[in-house]
């Protein structure tokens, strides 16, 4: 694949006897919205896992912009633009939502060894949080504590505070996951505008969503990718229909 | 962060007063052993301070801070003996070497988490603790008692006089606190909150983690041996208890009394720890058993310690 930006290469975890990750080959390319759905404990966060470094691989590659990032820790490939977010969310439930997004900036800035400038002042990071905040539609919320936010707010802020490290390219684990139909739909329509500025691999349970979104869909069940194609094809797939969409 | 005047600053302002009049008031009111109790509380509130960036800011559980302040003192007694007492030279060496060994303990331990963590500082701690009670030619279990004051070189600074050594510590207590006070709202301060709020969210955002708290260890263990420098000043005697893990726990005590991650909350603390160990140990020579229930108390039914209550559990002070 000459364009891709991720490059999975035969990527396997095991957990005991349990095969999460089971040879999986895939390629993302620059700009694409590239969907994996699959049941309940397919291995999709799992590999979201893995390829964020955030938990190790038994054997294969992770290949990001041509380099081999399989030995790079989250932090590094976050810096790289490898960015995730996760399915239950993780927010810093008691910092503002403001707080969380200035620090996400504050992260994409470069190091933090700096000790003496009040961090809670700094237009540097308010600002752009701000912005951020209100493209998302939190700007009202901004300064209330995260862990209070409605749960739709903290899968908002969840988004925010990936985005505010300029990636370029993002994990997205289940981003709409017990959100309500117009809540998605707003996300869903959020996410679109994102799309060409930044790839994105997307778990999705919503298939609505990833029908409108996605380019490409990858199914994975039983921690193996069955299929690969255009939602169309997706769509027409047999053996997809018997494993995953319910199909007799 | 806003400037609000809190029920919590507005008592913070007056144990700060208090300790900056005690040596006048103390005297007047008939009770001058309040000047010694307040230097000693200053000084337990500086070293109470230093844990709480790492503890009541990072969420990081050591039970090895008394070591940094062990250290310093130890540096300060062992350069009198040897009958260097030039302030120039004894603090800094004792600063460094407080900074070093915060440097090992936390290069060590933070590779482990929750318990394993607490154990770590705890092992740590017991190596220095033997390695004093070891040094024969330092007193070994007796102690090493410090004859002469360190010499600042300045005629109106003379640590043999009371007051003079009062201030100096009142001023040290004001520069740590303005020191944590810039440091818990810099960049760096809001990283190490973060970590304690959620370190996978914070690597997630691309922070690499351990360095950051190393360096929150260092920052920690070095203003505590400044602590340590004082201590040995006031007290002219050092002891390996000074550096084993109970102290390390008496200082976590005051910063949960006082209230665990805001500014003044391990000041108060230490103010009111020692003056609850005065009165109690009025009453039985036994005063912890009343103290230890005591802090029960204050765990299970007011959270933020005695910032938390006056603030009405809102966390900042
Ligand atoms: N840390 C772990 N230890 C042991 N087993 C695990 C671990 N994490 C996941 N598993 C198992 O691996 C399999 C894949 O889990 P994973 O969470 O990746 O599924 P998923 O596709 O994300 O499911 P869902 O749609 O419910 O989010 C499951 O059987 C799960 O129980
Ligand atoms: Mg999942």
């Amino acid at each position: 694949m000459p364009n891709a930006l991720l490059t999975i290469d035969n990527l396997r975890k095991t957990f005991g006897a349990l095969i999460a990750t089971d040879g999986v080959s895939l390629g993302v390319e620059t700009g694409e919205i590239h969907a994996i759905i699959g049941p309940n404990g397919a291995g999709k966060t799992t590999l979201i896992h893995q390829l964020a470094g955030m938990m190790g691989s038994d054997s294969g590659r992770v290949i990001f912009e041509g380099h081999d990032i399989s030995a790079l820790a989250a932090p590094a490939r976050v810096r790289r633009g490898l960015v995730r977010s996760f399915q239950i969310t993780s927010i810093l439930k008691d910092f503002t939502a403001l707080d969380n997004v200035a620090l996400a900036i504050q992260a994409e800035q470069g190091h933090s060894f700096r000790f003496w400038g009040n961090a809670y002042a700094d237009r540097n990071l308010r600002d752009p949080a701000l912005a951020l905040l209100e493209e998302v539609g939190l700007g009202a919320r901004a300064h209330v504590r995260a862990g209070v936010l409605a749960h739709g707010e903290q899968r908002q802020l969840e988004i925010a505070m990936a985005l505010a490290t300029r990636p370029k390219m993002l994990l997205l684990d289940e981003p709409m996951a017990g959100m309500g139909a117009e809540e998605s739909a707003r996300m869903t329509a959020y996410l679109a505008s994102l799309k060409g500025r930044i790839t994105m691999l997307l778990i999705e349970h919503d298939m609505d969503a990833v029908f409108a979104l996605a380019d490409r869909i990858t199914v994975l069940v039983y921690g193996r990718a069955i299929a690969t194609g255009t939602p169309d094809v997706i769509r027409a797939d047999a053996e997809v229909r018997r494993a995953y969409l319910g199909d007799a | 962060m806003s400037a609000t005047i809190t029920l919590a600053r507005i008592v913070a302002a007056l144990v700060l007063a208090l300790c900056g009049v005690m040596p006048y008031l103390a005297p007047a009111v008939g009770e001058p052993f309040l000047i010694g109790l307040f230097a000693r509380s200053m000084i337990w509130g500086i070293a109470a301070l230093s844990l709480n960036l790492i503890l009541g800011y990072g969420g990081m559980v050591s039970f090895g801070h008394a070591v940094y302040l062990g250290v310093a003192s130890y540096t300060i007694g062992i350069f009198a003996f040897h009958g260097v007492t030039d302030a120039w030279i004894q603090w800094p060496v004792a600063l460094g070497i407080s900074a070093f060994v915060a440097f090992i303990f936390g290069a060590i331990s933070l590779r482990t988490r929750g318990v394993y963590f607490i154990m770590i500082t705890l092992a740590l701690s017991q190596m220095f603790y033997y390695l004093a009670r070891s040094a024969e030619m330092y007193g070994s279990d007796d102690g090493l008692t410090i004859s002469r004051r360190s010499d600042l070189g300045i005629s109106w600074l003379n640590l043999n006089n009371r007051v003079t050594l009062y201030y100096v510590i009142f001023v040290c207590l004001l520069l740590s606190l303005f020191i944590l006070w810039r440091i818990v709202n810099s960049r760096f301060g809001m990283v190490i909150r973060g970590i304690k709020s959620n370190e996978t969210r914070m690597e997630g955002i691309g922070i690499a983690t351990y360095r950051y708290k190393l360096a929150a260890f260092v920052i920690a263990g070095t203003m505590c041996g400044l602590a340590g420098i004082l201590e040995a000043n006031f007290e002219k005697f050092v002891s390996p208890d000074t550096l084993n893990w109970p102290r390390s726990g008496e200082m976590i005590f005051m910063i949960v009394l006082g209230g665990m991650g805001s500014l003044f909350g391990p000041v108060i603390g230490a103010v009111v720890y020692w003056l609850l160990q005065d009165v109690l140990s009025d009453i039985t020579e036994y005063w912890q058993i009343i103290f230890g229930p005591l802090l029960i108390l204050i765990v299970l039914f007011a959270r933020g310690g005695i910032v938390g209550v006056l603030n009405g559990k809102r966390r900042d002070a």
